[in-house]
């Protein structure tokens, strides 16, 4: 015990009040929204003030939160193991088994809680001039305030059903604030989508955490003391060496089905776009910065399963890194087709949430992280800027192609932090962009994924020409529909924010409510700048798309690296009894290390070996070196991207060359791939025509589809190529054989779906039948496999 | 200890229980006079409550008499009463659904019984085991067990109201 | 005693009511058949309370009772409303389901 108390070097972190009671900030907007709920309405600002207070309230801790954090860091010796402020109280029990809530507060939670809380308040400000008048203007405020404190809730929780709570929490308040203008259909079917698409991700989350609790409960009592459901006693777990491969490996997969549908990666993607129906605040905030973050949470905060479960630098290849390589590209290339400009940005965030799953996946946790915090402000600039057109510009439409073009002249504001913004996606050096996703890149192909850097780059060549298509149509070339000043009918335009919003101020306008917004006359005259409710958000969140990257600039050299310091967990061998809490004043922890681990430059092998004399809470990440030689590659893809787009948007938007347009009509080739894009590959079909469908009609309606779609597709293609080859070819095999086969596949498959049909008969009867049936025949197969 | 003659005298017990159980749960289903179901359906119960006992439950005996016997069975009755006019045997009770439901029911039984005899073979009961008492089974719904409780007499309220709006004439 | 007697006097209970839930067309015989299920369900709990020696078994089958009583008055409530509208409690006449 002496020989080991001599190499140990004592490690003394401060704490403070804005850490140890961190666990409030989601309390104070949930307490905001019962007020909102039960006195709203008779408040003068109809409920906004609670909303924006508790918004604020909960900026100020998280930021106080913050500053002690650092300073807790910054106390700290380099590569010492920065242990998490962690506090619990039992919430309720059953069985004897004790469920807790608490906080869990490390860097990762410090920056979501900053990011959350900053972006939620300045959105609630914006709202107030955005939804002006409307009709349900207290209860949006109640569902954005319950909203917010879903996903702080869910930043700081200690264990994974309270994460699950917040999840769930926000899984309920974005349905709500998608369908806010239920009396359209299309708004409510985006809402019930939405919902429905999560909720299928979500059933991978509870799976998740039971196979990981039932898995993990034993040795995280025995080691720690803590339950299976503790995310620090899972990170503990993971990498312990103790985990059979196969539980990790299902808990940690069933898991990511839950941030894929949550975080919107391909394949449950097509939720997002459709959640464009909500109110632009709407998806500036759940769709930039919080709800599609949420899975990328998941993924960072109990890393520890997802890196051993993956097997993370252990491989070539992952499902993490797979799926968010095939969500960079195809997001991507969808964005190109699309004529609304709120589903540009909505598809560029997709497409960006795949970035950082694809950094997570290689094990680029800090830069994905990173990601995480620069895409949130420049991508909710994004969305308040296309809000800030369609409420002032465009007459609330959000067509690119029919209601706007020209508007740098009449908004410069907007302009000048649209085009912030955009460079900052773009990556464009030195804008925040450039600092996080050419990191990603960087790292990637630093981790030995070759091909996926290429995707990476692939995807930011891409990401700067839909910007700047978007850019071009938007604010360059001639004025076009409403920004021109002209006024349609509002159920032509694409914006769904449009009528009901106009009802509203239609309204407000007859009591000549507020004259002084300006709104009351908006059809007489053409496209002006919103007023400075709107503006100053936009200004605030340029500012910081400008500069957040360089909190992190890895290109200055390794002093600037403060995000790396202050938010990545070291990934530390820490003996199970070296930390002392009872010593100090509360909150003052005292970890004890060998001397040779809290010195700078020391290598751990967490995640790599099985710890020995204590347990890991994070696996050694890491670190790619950076050169301007791999830069100035990137730099030069994004600059190609910009020109192209921009000389072909010239050409096919203004100048109408003859070569460029209508060019998919005459190509066939080049018309099938965009109708292929337009349809949006087909998924949504694939969902609703096949897979919801069969539920209802099992056989027959599926194989009506693959008949029309797919056989007659072939049918007539093979048709096409024979005739010009050979006339028998088509007479023979074409009309006879495949036709033949066809007509009496179809057949076939009628029939089989007129069997099964009366399986839906409506007769209670029946369908408890069929349901002890099936559990019958499960039975059965768990006794066969088991005897 | 108990010695083996009770031991003896509780088998024979469980046998004619559970023959009259059976044979009663057979009526339930086959019987054509709705009545008579209800009053089969009355021995089923009772015969298990008396299972109950045997197996050292005798708080769950009792409230099983009281709440199925005494409360459930008249509201069958009542049941009964109210929808049907005349109390008597009767033809259409029955649907055409045995061809399914005889297969459906037959190989969830075997299944079961393969189960059953594959896990517990001819494992037997402590036969020195304690009664439980009813402090036992008190502290468990309202320790560990309270919050299935708490949802419980949620689900009560909820049936209460719902058996009201839905009974009630306007 | 052995443990299987009680488990395989459930498990016939069970499917009896299996089956009944099945071929009755009445519901009333239909909700009778599942208090039947849930009896079976019960037997089985306080086999293993006794089987394990622990009671929480006799929690739980408490708990069933209550939500079998809890079912049975919903139940008939829909039966009366029901034979109000019909004038039959046939479940065959019943196919608003019907996909």
């Amino acid at each position: 015990m002496s020989v080991v108390a001599a190499e140990t070097a004592e490690v003394v972190l401060s704490s403070g009040w804005f850490l140890e009671n961190a666990f409030i900030i989601p309390i104070i907007p949930a307490v905001a929204f019962a007020l909102i709920i039960f006195f709203g309405k008779r408040m003068p600002m109809k409920g906004s003030e609670f909303g924006i207070a508790s918004m604020v309230g909960a900026l100020v801790m998280s930021v106080g939160a913050g500053y002690q954090w650092i300073q807790r860091v910054n106390g700290a010796p380099e590569e010492a193991y920065i242990e998490p402020i962690i506090r619990t109280w039992t919430w309720w029990q059953n069985g004897g088994i004790p469920l807790g809530i608490g906080q869990h507060i490390d860097g990762l939670s410090i920056v979501i809680l900053i990011v959350v809380a900053f972006i939620s308040t300045l959105v609630q400000i914006y709202s107030t001039e955005y939804l002006h008048g409307d009709r349900r203007y207290t209860h949006f405020f109640a569902s954005l305030t319950l909203f917010s404190a879903g996903m702080l809730n869910m930043v700081v929780a200690e264990n994974m059903i309270q994460l699950i709570l917040g999840w769930e929490l926000m899984g309920l308040c974005s349905f709500m604030l998608i369908g806010h203008w239920w009396e359209d259909g299309a708004n409510s079917r985006a809402a019930l989508k939405a919902f429905f698409t999560t909720r299928t991700g979500d059933i991978g989350l509870l799976v998740g955490t039971s196979v990981l609790y039932f898995a993990a409960n034993d040795w995280t009592q025995k080691t720690l003391g803590v339950s299976g459901f503790s995310i620090r006693g899972l990170s503990a777990w993971a990498l312990s060496g103790e985990p059979s491969s196969t539980a990790i490996t299902v808990g940690a997969v069933a898991l990511f089905i839950a941030a894929i549908g949550k975080s919107g990666q391909f394949p449950l993607h097509t939720w997002l776009p459709d959640a464009m129906a909500g109110p632009t605040p709407v998806s500036s905030l759940l769709h930039s910065s919080t709800m599609v973050v949420a899975g990328v949470f998941l993924v960072a905060r109990i890393f520890p399963v997802f890196y051993e479960g993956m097997n993370i630098y252990g491989s070539n290849v992952n499902f993490i890194i797979v799926i968010g390589a095939i969500t960079i590209v195809i997001a991507a290339a969808l964005a190109f087709v699309q004529t609304d400009i709120k589903k540009v940005l909505a598809y560029s965030t997709v497409s960006q949430l795949g970035y950082m799953m694809m950094g997570l996946g290689a094990g680029a946790w800090l830069p994905a992280v990173f990601h995480i915090f620069t895409h949130a402000f420049f991508k909710a600039c994004l969305f308040l800027a296309a809000g800030s057109i369609s409420h002032s510009a465009s007459h609330h439409s959000f067509d690119m192609k029919k209601d706007m073009g020209g508007l740098r002249k009449f908004m410069p504001i907007t302009f000048g932090t649209w085009i912030v913004s955009t460079l900052a996606l773009a990556g464009v050096f030195p804008f925040s962009g450039f600092f996080s996703k050419d990191e990603i890149i960087d790292n990637v192909g630093y981790a030995g994924y070759t091909i996926f850097m290429w995707v990476g780059l692939l995807g930011a060549f891409m990401t700067a020409a839909y910007m700047t298509r978007a850019t071009y149509l938007t604010f360059f070339g001639a004025p076009r529909g409403a920004a021109a000043g002209e006024h349609h009918d509002e159920h032509d335009a694409h914006g769904h924010d449009a009528h009901d919003d106009h009802d509203a101020h239609a309204t407000h306008d007859a009591h000549a409510a507020h004259d002084a917004h300006g709104h009351d006359a908006h059809a007489s005259h053409g496209p002006r700048e919103s007023g400075p409710l709107i503006t100053i958000p936009l200004i605030i969140l340029a500012t910081l798309a400008m500069g957040s990257g360089l909190l992190n600039a890895v290109p200055f050299g390794s002093e600037w690296e403060n995000f790396k310091k202050w938010i990545e967990p070291r990934g530390q061998v820490v003996s199970v009894t070296g930390i002392d809490h009872s010593a100090g004043s509360h909150g003052e922890s005292r970890v004890i290390q060998p001397e040779a681990r809290v010195t700078a430059g020391y290598e751990s092998d967490c995640g790599k070996k099985t710890p020995t004399d204590g347990v890991c809470y994070a696996p050694q990440l890491k670190h790619a070196k950076f050169k301007w030689s791999k830069a100035a590659l990137s730099l030069a893809i994004v600059a190609a991207g910009i020109i192209i787009s921009w000389f072909v948007s010239v050409q096919l938007y203004t100048r109408r060359n003859k070569v460029l347009v209508g060019l998919t009509q005459r190509n066939k080739l080049l018309g099938a791939g965009y109708a292929f894009l337009v349809n949006k590959y087909y998924l949504d079909v694939l969902y609703e025509k096949i897979i919801v469908r069969s539920i209802a009609y099992p056989i027959s309606r599926g194989a009506y589809w693959i008949n029309q779609n797919i056989l007659d597709g072939i049918v007539n293609g093979a048709g096409t190529g024979s005739k010009t080859i050979a006339g028998w070819v088509y007479r023979n095999i074409d009309q006879r054989v495949v036709d033949g086969a066809v007509n009496k596949s179809g057949d076939a498959a009628q029939g089989a779906g007129s069997i099964v049909r009366p399986v839906q008969s409506g007769k209670v009867n029946q369908y408890g039948a069929l349901l002890f049936g099936a559990a019958a025949i499960g039975a059965l197969v768990l006794v066969i496999i088991n005897t | 200890m108990i010695a083996s003659d009770v031991l003896v005298a509780q088998n024979v017990g469980f046998a004619i229980i559970a023959a009259l159980m059976i044979f009663g749960a057979l009526r339930v289903v086959t019987t054509n006079n709705v009545v008579h179901a209800a009053l089969w359906l009355v021995v089923v119960l009772a015969g298990a409550a008396a299972q109950y006992i045997l197996l050292a439950a005798e708080f769950v005996a009792v409230t099983q008499v009281m709440v199925y016997i005494g409360a459930v069975m008249v509201l069958f009755l009542f049941g009964t009463m109210l929808t049907r006019a005349r109390i008597g045997a009767e033809k259409d009770l029955n649907n055409k659904n045995w061809y399914i439901g005889l297969p459906v029911a037959g190989l969830l039984l075997v299944t079961i019984l393969i189960a059953l005899k594959d896990g517990f073979g001819d494992e037997k009961m402590p036969a020195d085991a304690d009664l439980f008492t009813v402090a036992q089974v008190s502290d468990l719904i309202f320790g560990p067990y309270l919050l299935p409780f708490w949802a419980l007499s949620f689900l009560l309220l909820a049936a209460v109201i719902g058996a009201i709006v839905l009974a009630r004439r306007d | 005693m052995f443990v299987n007697q009680f488990l395989m006097l459930a498990a016939i209970l069970f499917c009896i009511g299996v089956y009944g839930v099945i071929v009755r067309k009445n519901a009333v015989l239909v909700l009778m058949s599942i208090e039947l299920i849930l009896n079976s369900v019960n037997i089985n709990l306080i086999a293993f309370s006794l089987r394990n020696g622990s009671a929480d078994g006799h929690t739980f089958a408490l708990y069933v009772i209550a939500v079998a009583a809890a079912e049975v008055g919903v139940g008939l409530a829909m039966v009366l409303l029901m034979y109000r509208n019909r004038r039959s409690v046939g479940l065959d006449e019943l196919s608003g389901m019907k996909g």
